[in-house]
């Protein structure tokens, strides 16, 4: 139960690869780090590993998550859940209706709606489940769209700098959050960040790019 | 995971190009074989230059080739001029949602209903000689003056300049709309120029390049219209595209061969036109570079940009007052010369549809609503087709979607219809249906390429993140988001269906009739009270869809904070 990279490179598919050929084992609970400058490439790993990469660039190497390979994958079927430097909550749905969206197709009838209410109220937004997410405080939503990831029942996460734009009080409280339901999950999750902070915070493996 | 999308993707290209594509340039081979002498419907089969020889004796061939390059040119260059004279005193002092607003009747508004509103306001028996006389003019009968369809083609011009300065000011204002005008405007005013010159000198450089590809459209329009021109323009000889319509349907079929001439040289002059344009920009570049370095500062622009404004003020308040003089019309019913307003009113034209009106307007609508409804789908496809192969669009697409708008229509309709009448769909709906869509989906396309591409793509890698499938990203995700500029988008496709003339006409065989096709028709010497009501119900169609564009999207997401405002 192991999100594994061996040898991984991401470029344009004629050009040379944005960095040099990366390996790293993150173990089911733990959060590791990519840290580097802007611009170095760690958005593009990680649109590599979840499958949302541009036309005309690729991702050569392994990635295996749980021993099935992903980058054969198209990004639904990876199991692999991101969290973004903004929330991206669906701003024509409600807060609950964003929670029921990625909430697992298995989970049927009236213990949907229970599942949307138990998440809400672990995220401190009981009764949220008719809120506009535009009235949300930035907090709010990262709590939300951290439950609508999880409530998909990922296999990974990917967080792409999820921190950045919050203030440094904010930013303590969200990552602690976030953290702890990932350790709770026990599902390996890889962050890119290019502040210092986030990475010891996480206390897993860190590689600088 | 390498062939996402591609079925998508071959469903369109074969919609795009056995549907949109290939009928333009058949019909445009059709109209070529047909000028030099071939068409076996009629019994031509031999190659010669004989439609040639037949079209430049035919009377009054030379005075419509020089009315048009007159009208078109001309309408297009003072349409340009005073758009950039009015965006240089507006910019800054209107917001730009006020700019909409300001702008959207006279887009919305079909030419046909403008034409004749504005012929209601200008005749010598019109709304503005009714005003003066007879207390300014001692007229008490309508004077004998060629106030609309003058022989030099001014109230085309007009009318012409009252829709086009609108359209060439919303694309002036969304190129503004990604510069940092006010920054330079500061910097060129710093250094001592005049608002005038700052904008000749500084902003419209970086403008043009991006209006180029719409200010063609404009002057290919200007250049070959025929419901507008029917309205206004001169009637004897008419400009060619109007001159052509007519040889086109008249009883003698000889004349068909010269008309499908005169619609090739329609075509070259389009070309020629768009040509000389190019040849004129780069004179001017390199004028204007010397001039620039020159550095004349022009601190007395001032009073050129407020005549532009003045003019631009002015054409509105006439296209304002020509759709109120269409409603005055529709109503009256005994209205005699100089009475400012109608005698007395009535309800007549109104309560009985029977007469032709109800029948119009039904097959106006339905028209209006498959296009629209046909364009907006394969747009969709189109874009969601791009999303999934995660590429841009290639530029010979984006040049391919104005094609339609380039041509003039008369150019490739009526060859397009001969083939057409091989199929045996022509005279039906779905043929006008088809025709139309030629010219319904590019504005649909253009409309809603933007907004979609401005859509963060991290929605949908979140949705495909939490493992929602293509068809659902699209579905649940991209389209409610994108409900404001999908409705704009069919708002603007209904309005150009509405308006749509000539493929009409032709594809129609005269069995299919709109509301643009009758109001042209009765436009010429008909009862004007029965011409107001066709006029007036094809002004409303779009002024109704542009509401409902609005309203909708309003209503929908009243409750949602982040998908309100942001304009049309």
């Amino acid at each position: 139960m192991s999100l594994i990279l061996n040898a991984v490179e991401v470029g344009p598919k004629l050009g040379k690869p944005l960095f040099a050929p990366l390996t790293l084992r993150v173990a089911p609970g733990e959060v590791a780090t990519v840290m580097g400058p802007s611009g170095i490439g760690k958005s593009t790993l990680l649109d590599g590993i979840g499958g949302h990469l541009m036309h005309g660039f690729v991702l050569r190497g392994q990635v295996l998550l749980n021993g099935r390979s992903l980058p054969e994958l198209p990004a639904e079927a990876r199991r692999v859940g991101v969290l973004f430097q903004d929330a991206m909550l669906f701003p024509h749905l409600s807060v609950g209706d964003n929670l029921a969206f990625g909430l697992a197709r298995a989970v049927r009838g009236a213990s949907r709606r229970d599942a949307v209410a138990e998440a809400l109220a672990q995220a401190g937004l009981a009764g949220f489940a008719d809120r506009d997410p535009a009235t949300l405080s930035g907090g709010q939503r990262a709590r939300a769209a951290l439950m609508r990831a999880l409530l998909a029942r990922p296999e990974a996460l990917l967080l792409d700098e999820p921190f950045s734009r919050l203030d440094a009080e904010l930013r303590a409280e969200i990552r602690g959050f976030v953290f702890d339901h990932v350790r709770a999950q026990g599902i390996p999750a890889l962050m890119v960040t290019h502040d210092a902070s986030d990475a010891e915070a996480a206390g897993g493996t860190t590689i600088a790019l | 995971m390498r062939a996402e999308g591609r079925a998508l993707r071959g469903v369109v290209a074969l919609f795009l190009f056995g549907g949109l594509v290939f009928p333009i340039f058949a019909g445009l081979a059709q109209t070529a074989r047909a000028a030099f002498g071939v068409m076996p419907a009629i019994g031509a089969d031999n190659y010669n230059l004989a439609p040639w020889q037949q079209l430049f004796a035919l009377p009054g061939f030379g005075t419509s080739l020089r009315l048009t390059l007159v009208t078109g040119l001309g309408s297009s260059l003072l349409a340009l001029v005073l758009a950039t004279g009015f965006c240089a005193v507006a910019h800054g002092r209107m917001s730009n949602a006020g700019m909409a607003r300001l702008l959207t009747p006279f887009l919305a508004v079909p030419h046909a209903a403008l034409a004749i509103g504005l012929a209601f306001l200008l005749a010598p028996s019109g709304w503005i000689a009714r005003a003066l006389s007879p207390w300014a003019t001692g007229w008490i009968y309508p004077p004998d003056l060629a106030t609309v369809n003058d022989g030099n083609g001014l109230a085309l011009i007009v009318g012409l300049l009252v829709k086009e300065v609108p359209f060439l000011l919303l694309v002036i204002g969304s190129a503004l709309g990604q510069m940092p005008v006010r920054q330079h405007l500061a910097a060129g005013r710093a250094l001592g120029y005049g608002r005038g010159l700052v904008w000749i000198k500084i902003i419209m450089p970086q403008v043009y390049p991006q209006i180029r590809l719409p200010l063609f459209v404009v002057l290919a329009y200007a250049l070959s219209v025929v419901d507008m021109a029917i309205v206004l323009g001169p009637s004897n000889p008419p400009v060619l595209a109007v001159a052509v319509t007519r040889w086109y349907a008249a009883p003698d079929t000889a004349l068909i061969l010269p008309a499908s001439a005169a619609a090739l040289l329609q075509v070259a002059l389009v070309a020629g036109a768009v040509l000389a344009w190019l040849a004129g920009e780069r004179a001017l570049r390199a004028a204007g570079l010397w001039w620039l370095r020159q550095g004349g500062r022009g601190q007395s622009s001032e009073p050129g940009l407020k005549l532009a404004t003045a003019i631009v003020l002015g054409l509105m308040i006439l296209g304002a007052l020509s759709l109120a003089a269409l409603l005055v019309w529709s109503f009256a019913w005994r209205w005699s010369f100089p009475q400012v307003l109608p005698q007395s009113w009535s309800l007549k034209t109104w309560m009985t549809p029977g007469n032709g009106w109800g029948r119009a307007l039904g097959t106006t609508l339905v028209l209006g609503l498959a296009t629209t409804a046909l364009s907006l789908a394969l747009a969709v496809a189109w874009l969601e087709g791009e999303d999934r192969a995660r590429r841009t669009r290639a530029s010979w697409a984006g040049v391919l979607i104005y094609l339609p708008l380039l041509l003039p229509q008369i150019g490739f309709l009526y060859g397009l219809n001969i083939l057409f009448l091989g199929m045996g769909i022509s005279g039906g709906l779905s043929a006008v249906i088809w025709a139309q869509m030629l010219f319904v989906f590019p504005y649909v396309m253009i409309a809603l390429s933007d907004p979609w591409r401005a859509l963060d793509v991290q929605h949908v890698r979140a949705a495909a993140a939490l493992g929602a499938s293509p068809a659902r990203r699209l579905f649940a995700v991209k389209l409610p988001m994108l409900l404001r500029p999908l409705a704009t988008a069919a708002a603007i496709g209904f309005a150009v269906s509405v308006a749509q003339y000539l493929p009409t006409l032709f594809m129609g065989a005269g069995r299919v009739v709109t509301l643009t096709t009758e109001a042209v028709t009765l436009s010429s010497g008909s009862d004007r009270r029965v011409v107001g009501v066709y006029a007036v119900l094809q002004a409303a169609l779009p002024f109704v869809g542009y509401g409902l564009a609005f309203v909708l999207p309003a209503v929908v997401y009243r409750n949602r904070r982040g998908l309100q405002g942001g304009g049309a």
